[in-house]
């Protein structure tokens, strides 16, 4: 049932778009071929940060580097029943997203997607915002040098969707 | 920050492959880091090409106008100090809209027009107001209900059910978004103290 839900969540999604365009005689594929030649621009500025990103997190984790982290923390966090593997990920996601996503490519190649790791992994990943960077071009855009308590609640909510992340796997998938 | 963290991750990497012998190791990493890069940026394409596509239709057919009325009073309580005839309150309603729908493309200068106008308000133009810290709030832990580069970059490594996320990035983002909301209102009291609802002061 759970799983229908997500599963029919992007076709559903992507139907009612159509539909909506359709009657508001939007012309369809004109404007997808425009907001896709969008979307391949982002894409491909995204090939310099990811390799970048890519690289470090490589040699990070190659020298046995990622192995030390986590093995010092893994006494702290399994109280907490939280994988410490995930903390670098939590950690780096408000600041960068290329980052947090070569996090979560490199552990995607040694956990899978469908390991207990990847899923949360995926749902952090897909839940927090770079808040760091939100807060830097809006709060830069109109020359505010003062954000007040802005940067508290962002990364607090941030601490929030990471627990809630690691909680509604376990609670929707499960392993 | 971004300089200082690549830094220490290459940095404290190379140092421990120096310790430990680990150097061939590591300089295999840095290949297969580059060339990893490479592919899932490449793999990443078709998935953000085809839905910044869709994403445009949902723009261009009027969805952020159509649930912008739906979210006026919401607004209106969220953003008590501006008022409701303001330009600033037509554009942060319309940034929500385009957050709600995912459309993380048009939000961005919806919500950047909405801190210009929220900087005619502003008294003090180097400090941001209430209305500031709430929209950011609001933008920072924006709800998610397709995670489409989640759901590409599953795809991507074999996954049995890329969108099996779906459903637990949308429970995590409402409670994130819910918390951004109580945490907001709570710093907004506790730094308000005798002033009024434009408050700049600490």
């Amino acid at each position: 049932m759970i799983a229908q839900i997500s599963a029919f969540a992007l076709p559903l999604s992507l139907s009612l778009i159509l539909v909506a365009g359709v009657i508001r005689k939007v012309p369809l594929y004109e404007t997808f071929v425009l907001g896709a030649k969008d979307g391949f621009q982002t894409a491909i500025s995204l090939i310099p940060n990811l390799i970048g990103m890519m690289v470090a997190v490589s040699v990070f984790r190659s020298s046995g580097a990622l192995n030390l982290v986590i093995h010092a923390l893994s006494p702290v966090f399994h109280i907490l029943r939280f994988p410490p593997e995930l903390l670098p990920i939590a950690l780096l996601r408000p600041i960068s997203g290329a980052s947090s996503l070569a996090l979560v490519t490199d552990l995607f190649k040694h956990h899978g997607p469908d390991s207990l790791l990847g899923k949360i992994a995926s749902t952090m990943q897909g839940s927090t915002d770079t808040t760091l960077y939100v807060l830097t071009v809006y709060f830069g855009s109109v020359g505010v040098k003062n954000p007040r308590y802005a940067v508290k609640v962002g990364l607090w909510s941030d601490l929030v969707s990471v627990i809630a992340s690691v909680f509604a796997v376990y609670l929707i998938i499960g392993k | 920050m971004l300089n200082i963290i690549w830094f220490t991750l290459m940095l404290s990497g190379l140092v421990v492959a120096f310790a430990t012998g680990h150097v061939a190791q590591v300089t295999n990493g840095l290949w297969d880091g580059a060339k990893s890069g490479v592919e899932v940026a490449i793999g990443l394409i078709s998935i953000i090409t085809f839905w910044l596509g869709i994403m445009k239709i949902a723009e261009s057919a009027g969805l952020i106008e159509g649930l912008s009325k739906l979210l006026r009073p919401i607004a209106k309580w969220l953003f008590p100090s501006v008022p409701a005839t303001h330009p600033a309150m037509g554009a942060i309603i319309a940034n929500m809209s385009a957050n709600l729908l995912g459309l993380g493309n048009a939000a961005t200068p919806l919500g950047l027009k909405a801190m210009e106008e929220l900087q005619k308000l502003n008294p003090t133009k180097d400090t941001a107001t209430e209305a500031m810290c709430t929209l950011l709030a609001l933008n920072t832990a924006s709800l998610t209900i397709i995670p489409a580069t989640m759901i590409g970059l599953r795809a991507e490594f074999h996954s049995k059910s890329p969108a099996e996320i779906v459903l637990p990035t949308l429970f995590a983002t409402a409670i994130a978004t819910t918390a951004a909301v109580i945490l907001d209102r709570f710093y907004r009291h506790r730094h308000s103290t005798g002033t009024t609802c434009s408050g700049n002061a600490r």
